[in-house]
């Protein structure tokens, strides 16, 4: 069977989500996202060619709420969650 | 080989909606950090966004103004990528369906006016704000940006010149606050544009590799970017060396673009649909009436006020640089009905006043009725245009009336020929040396007469009638 997703991509898309992955888990990552994507390509055997580009499978459109100003959460709510904060911000590590 | 630049900019514009883009938190600037946050600015899990419905509003408000296709349909994307500035992990953007495309402006160049095109408008939120701390490896992170509106104008890469890109980002700044959705001000982030550059042999089509600069945040900087960029990349084809594809940041200390290059990831942004957001279906009559609210734009405001008030196209341009400025002169025009001079007045005095005092002509002290009276002042000849002047300055000062100012100073004009002739009498007496050497034939002379008596007259003698009394007074003797 041929790979539908290569080590190469696996780990592209490990960096891209700031994952490090072992060795181990690459080649491991490599099988199950092969599997899924294996898997998901049963959906191709139908035939989609008559049916409208869609976005969502509810019919809704227009969904809006006017232009008010709510109360915003205390920010000690906001913050209580943070790995790290001053009370005031959150606090990462730095990222340039 | 003569190579010529080709620039496209992407600009983003804050829009004044009072509440974000998918939740109801505040968009005032300047609060204290993270108190214009909720569930949704912060991402927690389960949270819905619900679209703002002044967004769309004001968002096709603006492609309409640019001539854009409102499409009939649109739908927002998630744009994925990690970094603190957005909690979700992505932003939500629009991507193969935005809701205005394919619309365009007329810039003033030196050669007359030149079109650009407008690739596409979406809607999307604005990120948060990183502190970097200095001393230690750690960020601090607000999020009270984080879902104010924004909208993306994509250029087609139509301009030239450094100058055409300075005049396409000013064109787009006045449509945007003609309309009243956005206040342009670069210096706090709510109008920003990147640039994308390249260069090509003149006559060819085949766009060469082109660079994309950021970190402009004035519409000097944007100008001295791309002039910087345009040299650098056109040394490095003189030598024969590939101009790399990245991303630039202009370096305002050093005046230079730096390469990012290594310092950020490849862009790969996985669109796709979010799923938390249904399509916005706009139809006809919902166009209609968008239509129907936008005003007078720049362009047609400055060829009415050419046409209607017959100013040359310089003071048309500035005039109609501002919504206010407009509104400021067609109501002193109403009220002191002579076009030119209300324009050279609120162009020269002013401006500079304004200017000097970095204030908008919305905080202006003098109103335009008060302009419009004292130049009826000096035009029935109550003052002379000197002491006008001179009023003017009292008026933006203390934001009196040209009336009790000129009342109170006792400025009104002296135009009693009998007074003005005892005056001149006690000058040429007083200085009979001078009248000596006038009368010799060194008529240069003139002039310090009438300075003289301006001076007694504390500058409120009618200098006509000074020439005239002068003249004769001079000569007469003569004989």
């Amino acid at each position: 069977m041929k790979e539908k997703i290569t080590r190469q991509e696996v780990r592209h898309v490990a960096q891209l989500a700031r994952l490090e992955l072992s060795e181990e888990e690459e080649k491991q990552m490599t099988a199950k996202m092969n599997q899924v994507l294996t898997y998901m390509e049963k959906l191709n055997s139908l035939d989609t060619s008559r049916v409208p580009h869609m976005t969502h499978a509810i019919q809704l459109q227009n969904v809006f709420r006017p232009d008010e100003v709510l109360p915003s959460m205390d920010r000690e709510q906001i913050l209580a969650n943070a790995p790290e904060c001053d009370g005031v911000s959150f606090l990462v590590p730095k990222v340039i | 080989m003569e190579l010529e630049p080709v620039i496209g900019l992407e600009i983003h514009a804050q829009l004044l909606t009072k509440s974000k883009i998918f939740c109801g938190c505040s968009t005032a600037f300047g609060a204290s950090p993270n108190t214009h946050t909720c569930p949704i600015c912060v991402a927690m899990p389960g949270v819905l966004p619900v679209l703002n419905r002044e967004v769309v509003e004001f968002a096709m408000k603006m492609g309409l103004a640019t001539h854009c296709t409102i499409a009939p349909s649109s739908q927002f994307a998630r744009k994925n990528y990690f970094y603190p500035d957005l909690p979700k992990g992505y932003q939500i953007s629009q991507y193969e369906l935005p809701l205005a495309v394919n619309g365009w402006v007329d810039i003033e160049t030196e050669k007359g006016p030149k079109r650009i095109r407008i690739h596409r408008i979406h809607m999307e939120e604005d990120a948060g704000k990183l502190v970097h701390d200095e001393f230690q490896p750690m960020s601090y992170v607000d999020y009270n940006r984080t879902g104010v509106p924004l909208i993306e104008i994509v250029s087609e890469p139509d301009m030239g010149t450094s100058e055409e890109a300075a005049a396409y980002l000013r064109t787009l700044r006045e449509i945007l606050r003609y309309l009243e959705i956005c206040d342009g001000n670069m210096e706090e982030g709510s109008f920003r544009c990147d640039a994308n550059i390249s260069l090509r042999p003149v006559g060819t089509e085949a766009l060469g590799v082109k660079t994309e600069l950021k970190n402009m945040n004035s519409f000097r900087n944007v100008q001295r970017a791309l002039d910087f960029e345009i040299r650098r990349q056109r040394a490095l084809i003189e030598r024969n060396e590939p101009v790399v594809q990245e991303t630039r940041l202009w370096d305002v200390a050093r005046n230079v673009t730096i390469s990012m290059r290594g310092k950020e990831e490849a862009h790969d942004y996985r669109y796709f649909p979010d799923p938390d957001l249904v399509p916005v279906v706009v139809s006809d009559s919902w166009v209609a009436s968008v239509r129907e609210t936008l005003p007078e734009l720049p362009e047609a405001k400055r060829e009415r006020f050419m046409a209607q008030y017959n100013l040359p196209l310089y003071d048309a341009q500035v005039l109609t640089s501002s919504k206010a400025l407009a509104v400021y002169f067609e109501t002193a025009t109403a009220e002191f009905p002579q076009p030119k001079t209300v324009s050279n007045w609120i162009m020269s005095e002013l401006m500079k006043q304004l200017k000097r005092d970095e204030r908008e002509i919305e905080d202006c002290p003098v109103p335009p009725e008060n302009l419009a009276e004292l130049l009826s002042l000096m035009d029935t000849g109550v003052i002379s245009g000197k002491i006008a002047k001179t009023v003017f300055d009292d008026m933006y000062t203390t934001g009196r009336k040209a009336k009790a100012i000129v009342e109170e100073k006792g400025l009104t004009q002296v135009k009693d020929e009998g007074a003005i002739e005892a005056i001149i009498n006690e000058i040429l007496r007083e200085n009979p040396t001078e009248v000596e050497l006038y009368r010799g034939g060194k008529e240069k002379l003139f002039s310090f007469f009438v300075g003289q008596a301006m001076r007694k007259t504390k500058g409120k003698a009618n200098p006509q009638l000074v020439n005239e009394i002068l003249r004769s007074k001079l000569a007469n003797e003569e004989r």
